[in-house]
């Protein structure tokens, strides 16, 4: 599984993609929407886990342009706080597998991840 | 007293916090009570008053009339019986020749007969042209008596006729003496006189109909009084009152007597004779009438005064209570109101801060559960400096969420009302890093121009905080995400200063311009706006004794400028 990680918290994004790595997951993290956009120009990725409030692109628009690009492209969302307005935004968007509040539990992750690459 | 007084009278509009009552409900009372009142009663008492001054009026008229009346009737009495008696004379001396007069026993029988039918006769006396009275019949010894030189002897010859002023003839009873003068047919003359006894004249005046206190009596034209008054003197003695003007028609004038009574008195000269016949009565005996029926007009304007005036004040006192409830449930309404819009705002920075706080915590328990994954999933060897690493990331992490904490907790603080000295900027600043993330999220720049001459003052910082929370959510909100805020401070004047708010947002409509600071006032309703928002900021800047003004255009975003006094002490504030 190889996997796309954005978040701007450049702190919170690299540990996640190294704990992720540990379990033996293929990890890419970037800092930007723009970053990320550039990353899938590159490689091809089965699963991306974006957070939803973002400067300049949110996650929410990266996940459009994302979407367009690689239309088989799966997607978890994270959030600093679960509002209802960001809930209903991002999980009535096609694709979208999961929302997770942060701080998240690396296990109930890794079962989202795993629920949304099996499901292909 | 107390049980009396109703629930608004001590009712001070600065009891009620942020939403002030609309009315002053003392001066609502009073205008209420003296306008009704004013309505109510004037009308009543002018009518009254006129009324009073008509009746008067007609009341004097109808005693003017009555007095006249009967003067003129008395006087036509008074003035037959003195023509009767001399007619009376003349029908004597036309009747009887002059020899046939001068013979005594002729004489005394005309007296008896006279005595007999008409009545008032005393004596019968004929007097020749030289004066003297060569015949006399009657009680005295007057035969021979001459009165050339007498003034009425004289006035006899002149006019053919004398009637005499009462005088008290030897058996001190009034008398008036009545003489004709008879011409013969050789050119010599004589003349006939008689006494009259004024008991008559008495009689007829006492029989007329008086109301108390009037008096019906004869007086000469000097003013002294010929016959009986109840009130005004004796016979024979000078009345008080001056001698009334002449008239050939009766008159009705009045006086001030010794007693400053008024008189109304009534006079007619009676012809032919040096009488003049008064009637004289008391004023106020002669208003009594109405005296009595005004004073039952009066008292029941009183009552009818004090009853209006009790169901005015009744009826205002209960209405403007009323009103007073209905505002005091208002007042709590809206204050309720304003409490839930201060919670949901309250609401609002709590997930804004939970937000800020949920990244550093999921840095944590990143940073943890590496540490973990390390020690758990990896063999052996760890990285002493990994592991120190991660612990310092884990400790600078703790120390953002405390600082949040600590500002948050500052920031709820000065939410209460605390009056001290302030600086716009550091407010400001305080206020915008609750939103940084938003703006930063939202790409939305916000540039603060607050130069250093701006002084520190003295206000309510809490006041002050959400003032400008307001405004800043309000230009957010108005805003699409790349939008720009500018925050100024500008000394406007030597006491105040300006602190305007421009954004570029979606700008408000021209007609509903003047309604953005009306309570529930929203053009957002559909997106969750209370319409509150604004009003509350209008009414807190008014507390710090400032205005708020707005400049917008329907897309060209909105420029609002708050105006503060810059206080130096803090009684001031």
């Amino acid at each position: 599984m190889r996997v796309l990680l954005v978040d701007d918290e450049t702190e919170f994004v690299s540990t996640l993609a190294e704990r992720l790595a540990i379990r033996g997951i293929d990890v890419d993290w970037v800092t930007s929407g723009a970053a990320a956009l550039e990353k899938a120009e590159m490689h091809s990725y089965d699963l991306a886990i974006l957070d939803v409030k973002m400067p300049k692109i949110s996650g929410i628009q990266l996940k459009t342009y994302l979407h367009e690009r690689c239309p088989d492209l799966k997607f978890i969302f994270l959030t600093g706080h679960g509002s209802e307005q960001d809930y209903r935004t991002a999980s009535s968007e096609a694709g979208v597998e999961a929302y997770l509040v942060k701080p998240v539990h690396i296990e109930d992750l890794l079962k989202k991840m795993n629920q949304a690459v099996s499901k292909e | 007293m107390k049980r009396l007084k109703p629930a608004f009278w001590d009712y001070r509009a600065a009891d009620s916090g942020s939403f002030k009552s609309l009315f002053n409900f003392r001066r609502i009372w009073k205008l209420a009570v003296i306008l009704t009142a004013c309505v109510a009663i004037v009308p009543l008492i002018v009518l009254a008053i006129v009324d009073l001054n008509v009746t008067k009026h007609s009341t004097e008229d109808q005693i003017t009339l009555r007095i006249s009346k009967l003067v003129s009737n008395t006087e036509r009495t008074v003035s037959f019986f003195l023509e009767e008696r001399k007619y009376a004379l003349h029908f004597i001396v036309k009747s009887n020749s002059f020899e046939k007069l001068i013979v005594k026993r002729n004489l005394a029988s005309i007296l008896e007969s006279l005595k007999q039918t008409i009545g008032g006769f005393t004596d019968l006396g004929v007097i020749d042209a030289s004066g003297k009275q060569i015949r006399y019949v009657g009680p005295y010894d007057l035969e021979g008596k001459n009165y050339r030189n007498e003034e009425w002897f004289r006035e006899v010859l002149e006019r053919g006729l004398h009637i005499s002023d009462a005088f008290l003839g030897f058996r001190e009873v009034p008398h008036i003496v009545i003489a004709v003068k008879h011409n013969l047919p050789d050119g010599s003359y004589y003349v006939f006189r008689t006494t009259l006894d004024t008991e008559r004249f008495n009689k007829i005046l006492s029989q007329l109909e008086r109301t108390e206190k009037s008096d019906v009596f004869l007086i000469n034209n000097q003013g002294i009084i010929q016959t009986p008054t109840a009130y005004h003197g004796d016979v024979l003695t000078k009345l008080a009152l001056p001698v009334p003007a002449y008239s050939d028609t009766v008159k009705v004038v009045e006086y001030n007597n010794v007693d400053e009574k008024l008189l109304t008195v009534g006079y007619a000269y009676i012809k032919d004779s040096p009488f003049i016949l008064m009637i004289i009565a008391q004023k106020d005996e002669l208003m009594k009438s109405w005296t009595s029926t005004s004073l039952v007009l009066v008292s029941f304007l009183a009552v009818s005064i004090t009853l209006i005036l009790l169901v005015v004040v009744g009826v205002a006192t209960r209405l403007v209570n009323e009103i007073y409830l209905a505002d005091q449930k208002r007042v709590m309404t809206l204050a309720e109101v304003e409490h839930s819009a201060k919670l949901a705002s309250i609401g609002r920075l709590a997930a804004g801060v939970a937000h800020e706080i949920n990244n550093p915590l999921a840095i944590i328990g990143e940073k943890a559960g590496l540490m973990k994954d390390l020690l758990s999933l990896k063999d052996g060897n760890i990285e002493k400096n990994k592991l120190t690493g991660l612990a310092d990331a884990i400790l600078a992490s703790v120390d953002r969420c405390a600082a949040i904490t600590i500002r948050l907790l500052g920031f709820a603080q000065h939410l209460k009302v605390s009056v001290e000295m302030v600086d716009i900027k550091e407010i400001i600043d305080d206020v915008l890093s609750f939103l940084s993330k938003e703006a930063n999220y939202r790409s939305i720049e916000v540039k603060v121009d607050i130069p250093e001459n701006i002084p520190r003052f003295v206000s309510d910082r809490g006041k002050l905080q959400q003032i400008f929370l307001n405004l800043t959510n309000n230009a957010f909100a108005a805003m699409k995400d790349g939008g720009h805020l500018q925050i100024q401070a500008r000394i406007k004047d030597e006491g105040h200063v300006s602190i305007a708010f421009i954004d570029d947002g979606c700008g408000i409509a021209a007609a509903d311009l003047e309604r953005v600071f009306d309570p529930f006032f929203t053009t957002k309703k559909e997106m969750g706006g209370t319409g509150l928002g604004l009003s509350i900021t209008y009414g807190i800047v008014q507390e710090l004794g400032g205005t708020i003004d707005i400049i917008s255009e329907l897309g060209k975003g909105a420029w609002f400028t708050v105006t503060l006094p810059i206080k130096r002490k803090y009684q001031e504030a």
